[in-house]
């Protein structure tokens, strides 16, 4: 294998809900490759999305390490956290959260308004990552216009215009048709064939994990 | 960075019916608040317009206006004298004694009757007011019982058409011009021979004189002397400071709008706060995904304060534009000065307007305030969750 680019080291997430701790991970390590496409299956309540959240630095665990690219993203501070996201990770939610006021392109736009790039280079690049979505005729309509797999499709692009290594998805099927669902699991798989991006999926699906190169279950916090 | 302007007024827009209420509402206060400010600037406004600066207003010591003031024939003629005053080409001193005078006139909508100020003037007096200029018929004639009364007053009194007569102390008046007073506090007067107005009202004396001093320096000395001066129980003021003084009417009238403005600002502040909590509510995945994205808390902040303000900024031109439509309106009030009616406009400046759209922007920044901070403070993984 490879040299990983996540490498996650004794991570435990224990909440607090009253005086009940209730342990959503418990103590994981576990390594992921570039260029892999790995989908986390589990079922509601294994910690998966949990899991997902820790990686990419918009939750913390209770204890342990999550390196990626050789940060260790828990040990940076919220601004701090905020900045990495915006340049290593790309996110794509299981309702697509586009923004409803803002056209497909300028929802793809919104992550490199926090880049020093000019207005030309970031027009430039929304343009190249709709395209790989194949929705350059799509930019200028509204989110309400598209479809749910066009949506989707907007959100993937709005994931890579800031050409992250990492990619992370949060049942992104789980609210589509089978075909839509298809065609934006065919857009990931090429992702990492095409781009070398890195892809953690988690999923309820079995068919959609079929799309990964690696799946890995979860059960109850802990890896099975 | 921040997120573009763009995004703050689609998102204003886009729920135009939330935010119309609010838009409004802002817009009512506003348009009050202008409204009465424009009240209080047209008041200030015909006072400045008045004084001309050479001149000295001269009262009798302790009265606060000249209806309620009295020089006699006696110190009139001693003041023709001081080297300090100016001279006309023929070599006499600038020198008018008025007599101010008040009678009572029924309005021209029958709504009951009002006091006029009726001045009784030399020619010299109109020489001393060049601002004040025919705009119909003719100038009285020095002897006869003869009227010229200001445009704005022959809109709001009966029996001041040109060729109209009245009655007041008994004798019969004739209308036979109106002129323009430019704004000044003598388009609420009416005008006539003071000789004449002096026999009419039965009076020894004059109300007050009007010089023109021969220098700034001239002017100081007048003052100065009058004051000193046991003999002469007169009080000498630069006319354009009598005037403003007189402006002391527009002050209760600032307070009252002050306010009016303030409570209903109040108002105001807590409607834009619940559209604004409406948006932050219906907005909390958004406001997750932006924060997933990279964005700070403080841009999240900054983007609902702006949006705050982009509101009520709206509904601060729709007020001003609300309240246009009076600028240049004449009204008129009771002055608590000259016990008289007193005419002016309303005047909306570019500067009581932009006044009254800062005013719209703070209220929705304060309005704003606490919804966003909440936005700013949602935490990103329970904000995705939100539907």
């Amino acid at each position: 294998m490879a040299e990983p680019i996540v490498q996650i080291r004794n991570l435990s997430k224990i909440y607090q809900q009253g005086e009940i701790n209730v342990t959503a991970l418990d103590n994981i390590s576990l390594d992921i490759a570039g260029a892999e496409f790995l989908t986390l299956m589990g079922p509601s309540g294994s910690g998966k999305s949990t899991l997902l959240h820790i990686i990419a630095g918009i939750d913390r665990p209770t204890s342990g390490e999550c390196r990626v690219q050789n940060v260790d993203v828990t040990k940076l501070n919220e601004s701090q956290l905020a900045d990495w996201r915006n340049q290593n990770v790309g996110f794509i939610f299981q309702t697509f959260n586009l923004i409803p006021v803002l056209t497909a392109a300028e929802n793809v736009e919104l992550p490199l308004l926090l880049t020093q790039l000019s207005k030309k280079q970031r027009h430039n690049q929304v343009a190249t990552a709709l395209e790989l979505v194949g929705l350059s005729d799509r930019s200028k309509h509204l989110p309400r216009q598209l479809s749910g797999g066009q949506e989707q499709r907007v959100a993937i692009a709005r994931a890579l215009v800031t050409d992250p290594a990492l990619i992370v998805a949060d049942e992104p099927t789980g609210n589509l048709d089978s075909h839509s669902a298809h065609e934006v699991l065919g857009v990931l798989q090429s992702l990492r064939r095409d781009a070398g991006k890195t892809i953690i999926m988690v999923t309820h699906d079995p068919k959609a994990a079929a799309f990964g190169t690696r799946q890995i279950h979860l059960e109850k916090g802990e890896l099975s | 960075m921040a997120l573009p302007l763009s995004h703050n007024f689609r998102n204003v827009t886009v729920r135009w019916r939330a935010t119309l209420a609010t838009v409004l509402g802002i817009a009512m206060v506003v348009a009050v608040f202008v409204l009465v400010q424009a009240l209080a600037v047209g008041l200030e406004k015909s006072a400045s317009n008045t004084g001309d600066p050479r001149n000295i207003m001269i009262v009798r010591k302790g009265s606060t206006a000249e209806s309620s003031s009295q020089v006699s024939l006696q110190q009139f003629q001693t003041l023709h004298y001081w080297s300090q005053i100016a001279r006309d080409k023929k070599g006499n001193p600038i020198v008018s004694a008025d007599l101010v005078t008040l009678i009572s006139q029924p309005r021209i909508d029958g709504k009951g009757e009002a006091n006029v100020s009726v001045r009784g003037l030399t020619p010299m007096g109109r020489f001393l007011r060049p601002q004040v200029t025919l705009v119909a018929g003719r100038w009285f004639t020095p002897g006869k019982r003869e009227v010229v009364v200001s445009s704005r007053m022959a809109k709001r009194f009966a029996h001041f058409k040109i060729g109209d007569r009245f009655k007041t102390a008994g004798n019969w008046m004739t209308v036979v011009g109106e002129f323009a007073g430019q704004n000044s506090a003598f388009d609420s007067e009416v005008w006539m021979d003071a000789d004449e107005s002096r026999a009419l009202f039965d009076r020894e004396s004059y109300s007050s004189v009007l010089v023109r001093a021969a220098s700034p320096q001239a002017a100081q000395e007048i003052i100065s002397r009058l004051d000193s001066d046991k003999r002469l129980p007169l009080r000498g003021d630069s006319e354009v400071e009598y005037y403003s003084k007189q402006t002391a009417t527009a002050m209760p009238i600032r307070i009252l709008g002050n306010f009016l403005a303030t409570a209903m600002s109040i108002g105001a502040i807590f409607a834009a706060m619940n559209t604004m909590y409406a948006s932050v509510g219906s907005r909390t995945r958004e406001i997750g995904t932006l924060r997933v994205l990279g964005f700070r808390r403080r841009t999240i902040l900054l983007s609902f304060i702006i949006e705050g303000a982009l509101l009520a900024a709206i509904g601060g031109v729709l007020g001003c534009l609300l309240a246009l439509p009076l600028h240049g309106y004449s009204t008129g009030t009771m002055s608590f000065n000259t016990f008289s009616e007193t005419v002016f406009q309303f005047r909306i400046t570019p500067w009581l307007a932009t006044k009254g759209i800062i005013f719209a922007v703070v209220v929705g920044v304060v309005g704003s305030l606490l919804p966003a901070i909440r936005a700013s403070r949602l935490p990103v993984i329970a904000a995705l969750k939100s539907v």
